[in-house]
């Protein structure tokens, strides 16, 4: 039973398509990178796949899952930095799906948060207000959040744009060990040398999919040049699409 | 000597003992929510909505004359649909809710002075506009009462989705329906409490009892918790000394709490710990990490 289906898959604003007709299905454990150029539709295709973003046409099959259990990373995180809440509350929400509004949070959870600190390099920061953290740091502490939340499908959505090197490598650790834990994680990525070294399989993504299944298979130097050929606009003049609904 | 400038209005008069209470509990129920308000950045935002509880207080007053449950439930009607038309207007149209809210407000304002001069003196007109602490009667007085003991509960209720949905919306929205009811409920605890504090400040002072005691904890506290704390502390003393002041000067109380209220502010931009100007002043060593 595939962990995610997408069936004929458009997603798009406006009645422009950025994912087009896409068909595949991700195997539960999988471990899928997916890479295109801007534009490609990455970002678009994993808002629809947590639920955010309504399809144009087609469908998403989540194996009986609710999105809403899909840990999300998202691009561009829209926290409120002036907001006067510390460390270990904003990753403690990762608990919401367990407790809701009033669920207590006991010393199994405790364990839980600081564990989730721990990993991602933290342990001290627990007390500092959101707004006194770096750019690495606030990316690790959403990691920590995501660690937290424990969900068996994790979506990243170019988690390692503008951090150091350090910190991208412990957080790619983190990401081997959901793999290795036999959960299904996808990752949106612009570094292909990376994808190579570490994601058993890649979708290359052009608003349509280019390729998709072995890294090695997919990432070759035509498919790349393709995908790089895909027009970013959209196109007002546009028809409505000929092809069929199903 | 001190007992009769700080004990002795209140142990002597009725009216005075009323309106303590009153305003206590206004300080209770508003300065948390002055506090998320200036935290969601919606400052103006409570102000325009105090202005456009009026009209529906003065419809309430065109009415039933000066009868607390018509004008309170015309005010809190008016505060609900312009809570959620601006809402509704920022979202399908271009215009956001600043500007929205201000227009709307503008216009309430006029439409309530206008309505009141039609069949009110110039006495209910100053006491629509600044209020009438001095003359909360019991059904009043529990009217507040009961306001801020709502009010406490609903935050309680409320408060993980309210904080989240400030700092991180799109997590909320991720993991949970609940967001959008966090942020009607909020806006009805607002529009509540103006309500509450439009019988005994007016329309034009009902926001500052929520909102100046909040931008003063902002120099007090890093923490929300924090923040609350010293947001009621300082809405209770304003209360407490603004009546006194009222009663020795002779000045009419609402502007007098808020001016105290006031008081505090100025103090504390000047030399609150967190932020505050005299410590940019002062020039201090660094730490060694």
């Amino acid at each position: 039973m595939p962990e995610l289906r997408l069936h004929n898959l458009t997603l798009g604003y406006d009645r422009h398509p950025a994912v087009h007709h896409l068909d595949g299905t991700v195997e539960p454990g999988a471990l899928l990178a997916v890479v295109g150029p801007n534009g490609a539709g990455k970002s678009t295709l994993f808002k629809g796949i947590v639920g955010a973003l309504r399809p144009l046409a087609g469908s998403i099959e989540r194996n009986g899952r609710d999105a809403r259990a899909i840990a999300y990373l998202r691009q561009v995180a829209e926290i409120d930095r002036s907001f006067p809440i510390n460390v270990y509350d904003m990753v403690a929400m990762g608990l919401w799906r367990r407790k809701g509004a009033f669920g207590g949070i006991g010393r199994h959870d405790d364990a839980a948060i600081d564990a989730g600190i721990a990993a991602v390099g933290l342990t001290g920061f627990e007390q500092r207000p959101i707004g006194t953290l770096s750019g690495g740091q606030m990316q690790r502490m959403l990691f920590a959040r995501l660690l937290v939340e424990d969900a068996r499908v994790i979506v990243l959505d170019e988690p390692f744009t503008a951090i150091d090197a350090k910190t991208a490598a412990d957080l790619l650790a983190l990401v081997r060990r959901w793999h290795s834990e036999r959960r299904t994680v996808l990752v949106a990525l612009h570094d292909i040398e990376l994808v190579k070294r570490n994601f058993p399989q890649t979708l290359l993504l052009a608003r349509e999919a280019v390729a998709w299944g072995d890294t090695s298979d997919v990432l070759t130097a035509e498919n790349l040049l393709a995908a790089r050929r895909m027009c970013e606009a959209f196109d007002d003049d546009a028809a409505a699409c000929a092809v069929a609904a199903e | 000597m001190l007992y009769d400038v700080l004990i002795a209005p209140f142990a002597d008069f009725e009216f005075m003992r009323r309106a303590l209470v009153g305003t206590f509990a206004l300080a209770l129920g508003a300065a948390p929510i002055g506090v998320f308000l200036m935290l969601r950045r919606m400052s103006l935002i409570g102000d325009a909505m105090a202005h456009a509880i009026l009209p529906g207080a003065a419809i309430g007053f065109l009415v039933a004359g000066l009868s607390l449950s018509a004008m309170a439930g015309g005010g809190l009607i008016a505060g609900f649909v312009i809570a959620l038309g601006a809402g509704l207007i920022a979202r399908a149209t271009p215009l956001k809710e600043d500007a929205s809210l201000a227009a709307f407000f503008l216009i309430s304002l006029a439409l309530g002075v206008a309505l009141v001069s039609v069949k009110g003196s110039n006495i209910d007109l100053m006491n629509f506009l600044f209020g009438s602490v001095l003359a909360v009667d019991n059904p009043t007085l529990i009217l507040i009462a009961g306001i801020a003991s709502v009010s406490l509960v609903v935050l309680a209720l409320i408060w993980r989705p309210l904080v989240l949905e400030c700092v991180d919306p799109g997590f909320l929205r991720s993991v949970s329906r609940a967001g959008g009811l966090a942020h009607i409920g909020f806006l009805a605890l607002v529009v509540m409490n103006l309500v509450g504090g439009f019988q005994a400040l007016g329309t034009l002072l009902a926001v500052g009892i929520m909102m100046v005691p909040a931008a003063t904890a902002r120099f007090w506290a890093r923490d929300i918790t924090g923040m609350i704390a010293v947001a009621v502390g300082c809405a209770v003393v304003s209360g407490y000394a603004g009546l006194l002041v009222s009663f020795h000067a002779n000045l009419p109380s609402g502007p007098a709490i808020v001016l105290v209220a006031g008081v505090f502010y100025a103090l504390s931009v000047a030399a609150g710990p967190v932020g505050g100007l005299l410590w940019l002043a002062v020039p201090r060593r660094h730490l060694e990490a």
